[in-house]
């Protein structure tokens, strides 16, 4: 039998006044996943993560995590998960030592303080007043809150705006470090990157509703999709004509492109091309699949322009 | 370990975090302690003279009238005041949220909050009383029913002005304008309860609307602690002790509902 999903929610639909910053969400993660949320400014990210983590109150749908319903779990549940916020204040006048020792203090089993705080890389920072630390060293703050109970869950919002590349490459080997503890993680990044190299899965949000999900290397059919086969013809190759596939260029930079649904077939006719012309290899060959970016970027484009569509509709219009 | 003892062992957490925030915050001390000694200094100062009662009476000093309505002054400030800014403050900035976010029981953060509103009240009464037996020869009651009066108004005007200060969050609406919505009540009410002047020369009609909040109790009971009684009977026609604790103790019951009904622990969000 299959564990439980850390998250199930169906149909979460969030309004303010006339935004609909959830449309309809369906999200189901389950125990031991890493899950990324990708999506615009303003797509409904944060309105989701806090629905989850029982700070909102969706306007309908239901959404069960770590088997509660958010809205109504008590303590029991709170020490289960770990928050981390796109933004709250700060105990300005107390030290990044008294407010993680704190804050452990909290939760029935939680992490040793000097610990967490050597986690998000803030050793020798201990006795300074958080009022005094600079941006991306209060984030370090935020996530050594978030990670010192212990939990089971995490919720991180946009968890790495703000880090420097090191601090980044911290909290992915202290989100990994915790995967790998079987615990599960949903955060929020407008880093594809990021997502590509931590998630499981991710999801990509527009205007409210899920675009796309599934596995970052397969999403938005990478890998069923058009591929682009480059090379370089030297020598021989450059001067002989080049074979008759469909769709062949020549790009300005003297490279030879093709993009196709069968790459590996495109590949082949190639390599028989070239042997026949006495070449072996093709040089500065590359087979390159849509990159996560390039699939989110089409989406929203796809989306705007929809948008943009149905808004030039007279006035009546389904919306 | 049991809930009680978990629940002990946080709120004194969150007193000793209270504490620490606190004593740290400069501003905030100042306008604590500074501003009642300032008050007591400046006032006791100008109006040096004395008190004249009937034939038979000695009269009494103007800083012996002045200190206690100044205590009961001072209590209100730092448990009212200074709690409805704070938690107001800490719920805009989304201090709140962050607690609200782990395992700690809201009853502790309040427990915490309550606590140090009591320790700080128990500072200013010290501060207070220091400076007026020091510098304006102000004279402490010998009986020790007096002094248990006075304990009772400390206990029932610290509890129940706290409990109102939790209450009163809810109708701050930022951070910022949390000092200007606290402010002017507590200002009116110390001027129509008599605390910088005598009672008996505020009006009628005001005295009314100042009977129906705690400070003008709590300056009156305390009166009675350091006063004799024809002064009682010249402002307020007699002590009427027992009235005063009473309607403390209503206060700190009604208070204890109000809080509790109209706190809201995170804002800002749906
Ligand atoms: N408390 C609120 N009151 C009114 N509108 C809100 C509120 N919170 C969010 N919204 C609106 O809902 C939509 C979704 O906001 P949300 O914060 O969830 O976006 P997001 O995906 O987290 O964006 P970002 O990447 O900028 O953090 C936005 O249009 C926003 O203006
Ligand atoms: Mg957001």
């Amino acid at each position: 039998m299959a564990a439980p999903p850390a998250i199930a929610a169906r149909g979460l639909v969030k309004r303010y006044g006339a935004v609909e910053a959830l449309a309809g969400v369906d999200l189901e993660v389950a125990a031991g996943e890493v899950f990324a949320l990708l999506g615009p400014n303003g797509a409904g990210k944060t309105t989701l993560v806090e629905i989850l983590e029982g700070f909102r109150r969706p306007g309908a749908g239901e959404a069960r995590v770590l088997g509660e319903d958010p809205a109504r779990a008590g303590p029991a549940w709170r020490a289960r998960i770990g928050v981390v916020f796109q933004s709250a204040g700060f105990f300005d006048v107390l030290t990044v030592r008294e407010v993680v020792a704190h804050f452990a203090s909290f939760y029935p089993a939680p992490l040793d303080p000097a610990r967490v705080i050597a986690m998000v890389g803030l050793d020798g920072q201990e006795r300074r007043r958080l009022k005094h630390l600079s941006g991306g060293q209060k984030r370090r703050v935020d996530l050594a809150l978030g990670i010192v109970g212990d939990p089971e869950l995490i919720f991180l919002d946009e968890p790495t705006t703000g880090l420097d590349p090191e601090g980044r490459r911290q909290l992915w080997a202290v989100i990994r470090q915790f995967a790998a503890l079987g615990k599960t993680v949903l955060l929020t990044t407008h880093y594809l990157e990021e997502a590509e190299a931590l998630a499981d899965r991710v999801a990509i949000i527009i205007r409210g509703r899920f675009a796309a999900q599934g596995a970052p290397a397969a999403i938005g059919g990478r890998e069923e999709g058009r591929a682009t086969v480059t090379f370089h013809p030297a020598g021989r190759l450059a001067e002989a004509p080049l074979p008759p596939l469909p769709g062949l260029e020549r790009l300005p930079d003297g490279r030879v492109a093709l993009a196709t649904a069968a790459p590996t077939r495109a590949v082949a006719e190639l390599a028989r091309w070239a042997e026949a012309l006495g070449e072996p290899e093709l040089p500065g060959l590359e087979i390159r699949r849509p990159t996560l970016e390039d699939v989110y970027l089409r989406l929203v484009r796809a989306h705007d322009a929809e948008a943009d569509a149905a808004a030039a509709l007279p006035a009546g219009g389904s919306a | 370990m049991t809930g009680s003892r978990r629940f002990a062992r946080l709120a004194l957490l969150r007193l000793q975090v209270e504490l620490l925030t606190f004593f740290r915050t400069p501003d905030q001390l100042f306008f604590t302690f500074l501003l009642p000694v300032l008050f007591v200094v400046v006032f006791s100062t100008i109006f040096s003279g004395d008190i004249q009662g009937p034939p038979g009476e000695p009269a009494v000093p103007f800083p012996q009238y002045f200190v206690p309505g100044m205590i009961a002054s001072g209590i209100v400030s730092v448990t009212f005041a200074n709690l409805a800014t704070g938690i107001a403050i800490e719920q805009h900035e989304g201090l709140l949220r962050r607690l609200a976010a782990t395992p700690l029981p809201r009853s502790a953060y309040f427990a915490g909050k309550v606590a140090l509103a009591f320790v700080t009240s128990v500072l200013i009464v010290i501060v207070i009383l220091a400076i007026g037996v020091a510098a304006f020869g102000v004279s402490l009651p010998r009986e020790p029913a007096k002094w248990a009066v006075f304990a009772a108004v400390l206990f029932l005007g610290a509890g129940s002005c706290s409990l109102l200060g939790i209450a009163y969050t809810r109708i701050i609406r930022s951070a910022g304008s949390a000092p200007a919505v606290v402010q002017p009540p507590y200002l009116v009410l110390q001027f129509i309860s008599g605390v910088f002047l005598q009672y008996s020369v505020v009006p009628g009609w005001l005295q009314a609307v100042a009977s129906v909040f705690p400070l003008k109790w709590m300056a009156q009971a305390l009166r009675s602690v350091f006063l004799p009684d024809w002064i009682g009977r010249d402002d307020y026609g007699s002590w009427q002790t027992g009235t005063a604790l009473l309607v403390l103790a209503a206060w700190f019951a009604g208070a204890a509902v109000l809080a509790r009904l109209s706190f809201r622990w995170s804002r800002g969000q749906g």
